[in-house]
């Protein structure tokens, strides 16, 4: 966990000006020795410790043997049992679940990037037409839907198109996705000036190449956002492969720790090994990519 | 934009926008509300799932009212996502007020905070899991503490307080970034000027800091409440629902009727009573938060 803590302590693009800012204001408020508040830091530390203390069970659970259980978990490892990690690399039959969840998650990212802001760009730019106005609502009642009232018939309808395989799954994520995504790439294309494509159309251009050439690009922010959030979901989700995978050999990550669990929960070191190889590679672009994550849900968070 | 070629490349435009979205229409149509309709029918037959079945009416609606486990479930479900939506609300805006003001390492507490969003909710329910049944009680004895050192999770009447624990851990870390968001909306002077008419802490938080997010508080309340009332991965690794029936969630309950219990229609009927309840109290929940919004300012 130094780790995080080393590599995090650029500050976040987002709160530059508002830490420019809060210097002055702050040695004005305190009669001139403000500066950290370290009550305040020691505090937080504390609860910090919340977040890192399941953490660390997890990563020196995963290197004991198991007869090093038992006690409270702080121990450290007597001797550390790398073959935790062989074992439920095997058993978990990890490369494969590892292959089919990064491949339905960028598969979800490509897909829902590619059509959902082309979607909402054909609504934002139509939105007093009562069509396109009908649509947006459409799409976006179905946020109030649950997904427990579609998981029953969607698992037939599947089955019965034949896609309850990765690639339905990636048309499920991209699908489902829709309502949201398109609340949010409508405020934002709304924001953008229309002259900017009216320019493009003197130039000649059509709707299409508008949408790739001008619009498109002006979407990143919004992109990266919408990609975190699929990423995410996509990796972790667990009900949808559940109910709609039917081949054994599709499973996904969680869906891996979930059957393994069933058959080996006795033995807690390989099951926690099995874990942390689930973790880690969300938490590992987390860690690298830290800025982005944060700054993409939050904003998705403010429209 | 008088010239002939402009004109007719405006009024070809239309055209172009319906192909943009004629195809997700469809693809959205037959998987989101196809699937949501032939439940609603399904929910007037006696389907098992497999086989035949017949039109029964409303008779599984009736049935509903009077079964047991699915008003326990109800229950269950609406009492873990009230206490659940208030504690990661207010612990959430907590942190994000510790993280906002002059702390040092600030953006490394803000990265560690926000791990937790990153994390499966099944997988953090299997450690969590393990530390109800082994750490904590091993922890609670080495404190002296030998009341505490049972399994939660093994209680019928405490196994709710795990889920909720382990849904604020997890939860809490999206909401902080949200609420994170709305603080650095607003403007360092406004506290200046508090600070110089001798607003206290509280009251600044109450006058200022409050009210400025409170649409981020309305949407945090709604989203979190909506989502909790979903709850299903976390039980499935925490209690598998147990002991008994005690912490089945609606979610839990229609999964398991309806693919295991030979209970389709039965459950699908459950499942569009849930449709409705999810809509009325996410619209009740938005208009009295934005009322509430709107007195304050």
């Amino acid at each position: 966990m130094t780790d995080t803590l080393t590599n995090t302590t650029a500050p976040l693009p987002a709160d530059s000006d508002a830490s420019a800012r809060a210097p002055r204001t702050r040695r004005r408020l305190d009669g001139g020795n403000g500066g950290t508040n370290w009550w305040l830091t020691a505090l937080i530390a504390v609860c910090s410790l919340t977040v890192l203390i399941p953490l660390y069970f997890t990563v020196v659970t995963a290197l004991k043997t198991p007869d090093q259980l038992g006690g409270t978990g702080f121990e450290l490892p007597t001797s550390i049992r790398w073959e935790n990690f062989a074992d439920a690399y095997q058993l978990t039959n990890f490369p494969r679940a590892l292959m089919n969840t990064a491949l339905i998650t960028v598969g979800a990212v490509f897909l829902t990037l590619l059509t959902n802001s082309l979607v909402a760009y054909a609504i934002a730019r139509n939105m007093h037409k009562k069509f396109f106005k009908g649509l947006y609502f459409y799409f976006l009642a179905a946020i109030f839907v649950p997904f427990p009232i579609i998981m029953l018939p969607v698992v037939k309808e599947t089955a019965l198109l034949g896609i309850d395989t990765p690639v339905g799954l990636i048309l499920l994520y991209t699908v489902y996705g829709l309502s949201f995504n398109i609340f949010i790439f409508v405020a934002y294309i709304n924001s953008i000036p229309v002259e900017l494509e009216e320019a493009a159309r003197l130039d000649g251009a059509s709707t299409w190449m508008v949408f790739w050439k001008v619009i498109f690009p002006l979407l990143s922010p919004m992109n990266a956002t919408v990609g975190i959030l699929t990423c995410v979901w996509a990796w972790n989700d667990f009900l949808l492969p559940l109910v709609v995978l039917s081949d054994p050999s599709a499973q996904t990550l969680p869906l891996a720790q979930f059957i393994f669990q069933g058959q080996f929960n006795t033995n807690y070191p390989v099951a926690f090994a099995s874990y942390l190889m689930a973790l880690a590679p969300l938490l590992v672009v987390y860690v690298i990519a830290q800025k982005w994550v944060v700054s993409g849900v939050t904003r998705g968070s403010v429209k | 934009m008088s010239s002939p070629r402009i004109r007719s490349s405006i009024a070809r435009t239309p055209r172009t926008f319906y192909w943009m979205v004629v195809p997700a229409v469809v693809i959205f149509f037959a998987l989101h509300t196809i699937p949501v309709l032939s439940g609603m029918f399904f929910s007037l037959t006696n389907y098992a799932g497999y086989g035949t079945w017949d039109l029964v009416g409303f008779s599984n609606y009736i049935n509903l009212f009077q079964d047991d486990r699915v008003l326990n479930s109800y229950g269950f479900t609406f009492g873990f996502s009230i206490v659940s939506t208030l504690l990661v609300n207010v612990i959430a805006l907590a942190i994000a007020l510790g993280l906002n003001s002059k702390i040092k390492f600030q953006a490394a507490f803000r990265g560690v905070f926000f791990i937790p969003y990153v994390l499966a909710i099944l997988i953090i329910g299997y450690v969590f899991n393990y530390l109800f049944a082994n750490s904590f009680p091993a922890i609670f004895t080495a404190l002296g503490l030998p009341g505490l050192s049972g399994n939660l999770l093994a209680s019928p009447d405490f196994a709710w307080v795990g889920i909720v624990i382990t849904t604020v851990w997890q939860a809490a870390a999206f909401n902080v970034i949200l609420y994170l968001a709305g603080l650095q909306t607003i403007s360092a002077d406004l506290y200046e000027a508090a600070a110089i008419d001798g607003a206290s802490g509280w009251r600044r938080f109450r006058s200022i800091t409050f009210p400025l997010i409170g649409a981020y508080f309305t949407i945090n309340m709604v989203l979190s409440f909506k989502s909790f009332l979903q709850v299903f991965d976390q039980i499935v690794a925490l209690t598998a629902g147990g002991p008994g029936t005690s912490t089945e969630s609606i979610a839990l309950v229609i999964f398991r009727g309806g693919f295991q219990g030979g209970e389709y229609g039965y459950q699908m009927a459950n499942a569009v009573v849930y449709l409705f309840v999810i809509i009325i109290v996410s619209f009740l929940q938005l208009r009295i938060l934005q009322r509430r919004e709107a007195s304050f300012s």
